[in-house]
């Protein structure tokens, strides 16, 4: 009778063993998820990513946890919807219904800052390969550059699936990605002020002429869907995904759907995702020298997408005879409508008579359309190259 | 030069090339549609 009262209370306190024998990886866990809590409740950084990820981080940390064990509530999350990558897709669906294109129709030329704005992640693919990560691993962090958290789940998923990258990079990726798009505001303002004269950035642009038809709007998913196609075929779902949601939005015959898409689905997905992408960050596969270049080098691609956008900037201001307010290439990322806000917010510190916001939306909504298309071109030409 | 270096260069050249041409022909064809679709007066009223 005592030996299994005994034996009991043992299985009870097998946790606290757990800790104290080989548990110092979950220990910095869940110390982690704590730091995300911390961010996202008093510094309201990327709350809606960051809570859920930080409490599936601390679920799976948890001394004997089984959360991610075959049939674990956290891996039947990630099976049905990072490991196919259904749930950053429909999050794109949600973004597209979210995205308002107009003013990026309106000033069309805009849309190559779009372009750009996605040098970081070629750079920081040469520096990954460079440093030694494998073609798949350097292809995933190049993708933080995209400044798109689904972007970047949907490359690493993609290869983590095949084996030719941890399960636990994923994660490593994902939070690396998300921290950066929420830290935008502190990481442009310095750089767009060291690339840009005083002179450069009080440049006033007018505002954009002309109104854009609703045939327009409707048409422009569409074609934007097909040139996707035909270019680059292996980045369809995200591209198709967002475009559904905008042409939803603009066609304005199914209200019901794209408000449940920009709320409903979106929230769902995002609560799920946010989970199971916690649910890989388990302490002894996540705490490597690997995850740790994986944040620097998400910094060094966020920071060079900048860098591409003004320069494109600067040397459209000397085409143009001083008319383009080189900062607005700063917005040709993908962080919408934070970067856009950034730009207005520094084109109105130098000159309070400047009024850039639409021009940034139109290169902000272009650096959404950009960062697809790269992730899209980048996994046709690794088909291609017969790498998958 | 090795394998992985040709890799990346590659991916710098024909990607960053790629994406920057793709964008422009999207461009050209944005310029096509407002051409195609101009703003016509029950757009606007929508507007109001």
């Amino acid at each position: 009778m005592s030996d299994a009262i005994l034996s009991a209370l043992g299985a009870l306190f097998e946790g606290v063993r757990f800790l104290f024998s080989n548990g110092g990886p979950n220990v910095i866990m869940i110390a982690v998820a704590c730091v995300m809590f911390w961010l996202a409740i008093a510094k309201g950084v990327e709350p809606l990513l960051l809570l859920p990820i930080g409490f599936g981080c601390l679920l799976v940390n948890l001394p004997l946890s089984e959360v991610m064990q075959a049939d674990g509530v956290l891996k039947t999350l990630y099976d049905f919807g990072i490991g196919n990558e259904l749930f950053p897709l429909l999050i794109f669906v949600g973004i597209g219904s979210m995205t308002d294109f107009s003013p990026l129709l309106a000033n069309p030329r805009l849309l190559l800052f779009g372009a750009a704005g996605q040098l970081g992640i070629f750079i920081t693919l040469l520096l990954a390969l460079a440093l030694g990560f494998s073609k798949e691993e350097a292809v995933s962090v190049a993708a933080i550059g995209a400044c798109d958290g689904p972007t970047v789940i949907y490359v690493s998923n993609m290869f983590a699936g095949m084996d030719r990258i941890p399960t636990a990079m994923v994660g490593a990726l994902a939070v690396a990605a998300y921290s950066y798009m929420a830290l935008v505001p502190v990481i442009q303002p310095p750089i767009m002020r060291l690339l840009t004269t005083r002179k450069e950035r009080e440049v006033k642009m007018p505002s954009p002429k002309g109104k854009i038809s609703k045939a327009a709007l409707i048409a422009f998913p569409i074609v934007v869907t097909v040139i996707t196609g035909i270019v680059a075929p292996k980045g369809l779902p995200l591209m198709g995904m967002i475009m559904l949601g905008n042409f939803m939005k603009v066609t304005g015959v199914v209200p019901r759907l794209a408000s449940a898409a920009e709320n409903e689905i979106a929230n769902i997905s995002t609560l799920f995702l946010g989970l199971a992408i916690g649910g890989t960050m388990a302490g002894p596969q996540f705490l490597t020298r690997e995850t740790l270049m994986v944040f620097g080098l998400g910094l060094v691609a966020i920071t060079i997408d900048t860098v591409g956008g003004i320069l494109l900037g600067k040397l459209w201001y000397l085409l143009s005879g001083g008319k383009v307010n080189p900062l607005v290439g700063a917005a040709g990322i993908s962080a919408y409508p934070m970067a856009a806000r950034l730009v207005q917010n520094e084109g109105q510190r130098w000159n309070k008579h400047n009024y850039l916001l639409m021009h940034a939306m139109a290169a902000n909504t272009g650096g959404q359309i950009g960062s697809v298309m790269a992730a899209a071109i980048m996994l046709s030409l690794l088909k291609g190259l017969g790498i998958i | 030069m090795n394998d992985t270096t040709v890799f990346g260069l590659t991916m710098l050249v024909v990607g960053m090339g790629g994406t920057l041409a793709t964008l422009f022909l999207i461009t050209i064809v944005i310029r096509l549609l407002c051409a195609f679709f101009p703003v016509r007066p029950d757009d606007k009223e929508e507007k109001k």
